[in-house]
């Protein structure tokens, strides 16, 4: 049965159209539909909105591609929420309390989270446990200790002033910075989009340009699909999801591609809580809860599986992005936002069906 | 398969359908922003608040809030309010650090903004929006401690402050100190949260200061092992007691005659009152000038009952 499905020819088109993507590209399609159909009026694609709602989709981007590369490799980072908070708080400590550059900052919350992560891979290496479990655990390790770190320290568990502090610094424009702010400028001498009415800044245009948060978030989409699919270390990443042991077999250093990838979800974490605290001035103890979730979330509407050795990067920015598109698009369409939990339930479910569904067409599995 | 992903996607365009209705309606459109996340009952007063002002004002009134209660969420979800374009905006001040550029940036829009319940009317001044609508902590105390002195003439009094780490609870001694006229000194005592810790300190208190004459308590984790002090030295009902905040137990003991008032800060105000004014601004601009102290209430004997009909409704 088996040879006789590889032997028929299968159309060029269907090839081209059956990937991993595929059910996160329509979705995204059915999405923009939906929300263009029901809140096109509400500043939802105005400049504005674009930033606001691009914004949310590029924070669970960021935390996607890690999430995604670690799922296909086989394993799980329930503790990327719990990284957030404790990277923010390291940079907040270092730089408001202790008077490090902030650059210094950055980097030792970048070292220390890659230690982190490496840690958490090697127990799940060593251990033999599932990474649900050994991330779990970090989970609440983290947390606590970002809680006990700040309130031993200051007393309080949100470090604000984190903004004067990192002024000038060159290595926080790099997170907390904007790009493109001469085109933004331009499009309001224009008129294309509006400008401030009231207050110091009357006159400016309303976005000041490109946050660098969306652009780290299509540096490491652009960085991650290189990786998977046109590298050796691609391959052996899918391998180690595959089947591990398989892949040892023939030689796949397995072990070090688990470690790697947990530092990778590290890396983004920080990423993602050194945008944030560059951008609002502060870190707080309970920043990014849930947040693992939502990454996950991500990785399986783009279409990855749950067990390991499938998926695709495109296909997780995808679905970050019909995430962030879905949970401001209710707040546009001004939809009870009690409804949001619902509405994710089921796109969830749908893609899930759905990539299920497409999958089977491509590995021809039952 | 393929029949079950036809029905599911009947069920979400059916979904879809639902949509448009919720959004649509005459009138003016506003937007209130919490920073409480979803389990955080408190807010139920001011949703209903919001409700029952927008139909008395015939206008739409959103209220969001941060599903996990994540405050960088919450800015995200200012910065959204102020794109869709409505005509005012209510914030609460949850953390100025991280609110200030968001909620700025909706006044330099030229979006009329109150801000409310959490915060200074120093910072909403900073912020530029029209006013503030909550209970500053000292004049709730000083408020409180001029009651006290009214009805029970008292000349000393022991504060049970069990979160002297954050300085509001300060302010809220310091207010009833002057409120009697006379000085704080010692007479503010760090109890901590541990309830039987709290009854055993207040205890000694007591002891040490026979002629005390009159306690307050900064909420029901101080305010529940002090009324346990009181019943196990048979002072029940001999010392003048006031509280900050309502629970089960302050409402028996307010109609047991144990406390005398419980102060309440009217969160109901809070969501009420911003829709009013921001309704008559949009139609006819006018704006009271000076921020609004939502509190102190005072729940006493006589109006305990209104209070316990619509706990956790109105009140």
């Amino acid at each position: 049965m088996v040879a006789e499905e590889r032997m028929r020819a299968v159309p060029r088109w269907r090839k081209a159209l059956v990937r991993p993507e595929l059910g996160s590209i329509c979705g995204t399609i059915l999405v923009f539909v939906l929300f263009m159909f029901i809140a096109g009026d509400s500043g939802m694609f105005s400049a504005e909105g674009f930033i606001n709602w691009g914004t949310v989709s590029a924070q669970f981007a960021i935390l996607a591609v890690g999430a995604c590369l670690l799922m296909i490799a086989g394993e799980f980072d329930l503790s990327i929420g719990s990284m957030i908070g404790f990277s923010g708080i390291i940079i907040a400590l270092l730089t408001v309390q202790l008077g490090v550059p902030a650059w210094l900052a950055i980097l030792a919350a970048f070292a220390l989270a890659l230690a982190i992560g490496a840690l958490n891979g090697y127990l799940v290496i060593r251990t033999g446990l599932p990474s649900f479990i050994v991330t779990l655990a970090f989970l609440f390790i983290l947390r606590g200790l970002t809680i006990y770190i700040a309130i031993t320290t200051t007393s309080k568990t949100i470090i604000g002033g984190v903004r004067e502090a990192a002024e000038g610094d060159w290595l926080a424009a790099l997170f907390g910075g904007t790009v493109l702010k001469g085109l933004f400028s331009w499009l309001a001498e224009h008129d294309m989009i509006g400008t401030f009415v009231a207050g110091p800044r009357a006159g400016q245009p309303v976005v000041e340009g490109i946050p660098m948060l969306m652009v780290w978030a299509l540096a490491l989409i652009i960085v991650g699909h290189f990786i998977l699919v046109r590298t050796k270390f691609g391959n052996w990443i899918f391998a180690a999801g595959g089947d591990a042991q398989a892949a040892r077999y023939v030689g796949v250093p397995v072990n070090r591609v688990k470690i790697l990838m947990f530092m990778l979800t590290a890396f983004c974490a920080t990423v993602f809580a050194t945008c944030q605290v560059m951008e609002f001035g502060s870190a707080a103890a309970d920043r990014g809860l849930l947040k693992e979730f939502e990454a996950i979330i991500s990785v399986v509407i783009g279409g990855a599986l749950l067990t390991g050795g499938y998926g695709s990067v495109i296909g997780a920015a995808l679905g970050a992005l019909i995430f962030g598109v879905v949970q401001q698009g209710l707040f546009f369409a001004g939809v009870e936002s009690s409804l949001f939990r619902v509405f994710l339930g089921v796109i969830l479910l749908l893609a899930v069906i759905l990539n299920t569904y497409i999958r089977r067409s491509i590995t021809g599995e039952r | 398969m393929k029949k079950q992903l036809l029905a599911l996607a009947a069920t979400a365009l059916a979904f879809g359908a639902m949509l448009p209705a919720a959004a649509q309606a005459e009138g003016e459109r506003f937007v209130l922003i919490s920073h409480a996340p979803d389990s955080d009952s408190w807010w139920n007063t001011i949703k209903n608040a919001i409700n029952v002002a927008g139909d008395q004002m015939d206008v739409e009134v959103e209220y969001r809030n941060p599903a996990s209660g994540d405050l960088a969420d919450m800015a995200r979800i200012v910065q959204q309010a102020t794109a869709s374009n409505p005509d005012g905006i209510i914030v609460t001040i949850a953390d100025y650090d991280v609110l200030s550029g968001p909620v700025s940036d909706a006044v330099a829009k030229g979006i009329p903004v109150i801000t409310i319940n959490s915060g200074t009317e120093e910072q909403s001044k900073k912020l530029g929006a029209m006013m503030h609508i909550g209970q500053p902590e000292y004049t709730a105390g000083k408020l409180a401690g001029e009651r006290a002195k009214n009805e029970s003439g008292a000349e000393s009094f022991v504060c049970v402050n069990h979160y002297i780490t954050n300085p509001a609870s300060v302010e809220r001694c310091q207010g009833f100190a002057d409120g009697l006229g006379v000085e704080l000194g010692d007479q503010m005592i760090d109890s901590g949260m541990d309830p039987s810790e709290v009854k055993s300190k207040v205890m000694a208190y007591l002891n040490a200061h026979p002629d005390t004459g009159a306690i307050l308590t900064l909420g029901p984790n101080s305010a529940e092992p002090t009324l346990a002090a009181l019943d196990e030295m048979g002072q029940s009902g001999e010392v003048y007691f006031g509280t900050f905040d309502l629970s089960t137990a302050i409402a028996d003991a307010i109609k047991a005659g144990t406390i005398n008032f419980a102060i309440d800060q009217q969160p109901y105000l809070q969501g009420y009152l911003p829709v009013v004014l921001l309704t008559n601004y949009a139609r006819y601009g006018v704006m009271p000038s000076n921020s609004i102290n939502s509190g102190p209430g005072f729940t006493t004997k006589d109006n305990i009952e209104l209070v316990e009909k619509y706990a956790g409704q109105y009140r």
